[in-house]
């Protein structure tokens, strides 16, 4: 079985565009923008799960990033560092529109659902293609929805914006041993989620199953 | 090897960041173990399907209109430098 590869490739004269943003030019800072701006919004509405917010997001945090060049240093990738203030920006966001509930990408998460599945379905050989587009895109945002905020962030970060172990957790200042323990859960957990519209036919019994609509539990 | 170690082993199997040693063992795990198969399998492409699906593209009117925001701000404040903002 072959490992997943990343789909994002290292930019070589980033170093350049920042140096010459640090120093004022504005242009410079454009097309770090338009570099990052589609992965910044993706990010956002994930963590967010808001349109509005993860537009004011990208704008905030470009912003943020553009007054606090001085700052970075270059141990990172510039991606890296924009994303850990593209990801502060987000859950601030979320907070405010959900106070009643504690977001934290610290908490320990307790389920049940990353023990040994006991009985395990197949999929069917291109699971996707049993839906439209359209259901498709509404079974894969409900079913990340639903996932606690700490693991999908983590979920998002390494799995679809190819950021590596050790990058997540510094974009998240979390301990990489946390990262893999919450990319690991967030995996089964999606996994488990999706095997109820993927499973082989007659495995399940009846057909597609129906979308619950709902909010993810945070 | 039991299925709980294999799964605690499944991320840095499919992220192919283990020792040829552990990579066997996992193998060998397998081979013979079909729930473990069939876990390791459809959680990979529970991964390339939501790499491949585009969630949450940004459509390129809002995009430019985000951007032109941004430099607009940034520049705004160019004359006294980039920590001004």
């Amino acid at each position: 079985m072959s490992t997943i590869q990343p789909k994002v490739e290292p930019v070589s004269d980033e170093l350049a565009l920042v140096q010459a943003a640090k120093g004022g030019d504005v242009g410079a800072f454009e097309e770090l923008v338009k570099r990052y701006d589609r992965n910044v919004f993706r990010i956002a509405q994930h963590i967010t799960q808001n349109r509005e917010d993860a537009e004011d997001v990208v704008q905030d945090a470009f912003l943020k990033a553009y007054s606090n060049l001085k700052q970075f240093q270059g141990q990172s990738k510039f991606y890296t560092w924009l994303v850990r203030i593209a990801v502060n920006e987000a859950l601030m966001k979320l907070r405010r529109r959900r106070p009643e509930r504690t977001v934290s990408l610290d908490e320990e998460v307790k389920t049940e659902e990353d023990s040994v599945p006991r009985e395990v379905a197949d999929w069917s050989p291109n699971p996707e293609q049993q839906y439209s587009q359209a259901e498709l895109r509404e079974i894969l945002t409900k079913t990340i929805q639903g996932l606690p905020a700490s693991f999908r962030t983590v979920f998002v970060l390494r799995d679809v914006e190819g950021l590596s172990t050790e990058e997540t957790a510094e974009a998240l200042e979390l301990s990489i041993p946390a990262v893999k323990s919450r990319l690991l859960r967030a995996r089964l957990q999606l996994r488990e989620r999706l095997s109820r519209f993927f499973q082989k036919r007659g495995e399940s019994g009846n057909g597609k199953p129906i979308l619950e609509s709902g909010d993810g539990d945070l | 090897m039991k299925c709980s170690e294999f799964l605690q082993e499944l991320t840095n199997y499919l992220d192919g960041v283990i020792d040829d040693r552990t990579k066997s063992e996992l193998e060998n795990h397998l081979s013979w173990c079909h729930n473990c198969y069939v876990v390791c399998d459809t959680t990979k492409k529970t991964i390339e399907i939501y790499r491949d699906s585009q969630l949450y593209e940004l459509p390129e009117d809002l995009r430019s209109r985000l951007r032109s925001a941004i430099v607009s701000k940034c520049q705004g404040h160019k004359k006294a430098g980039p920590e001004s903002v």
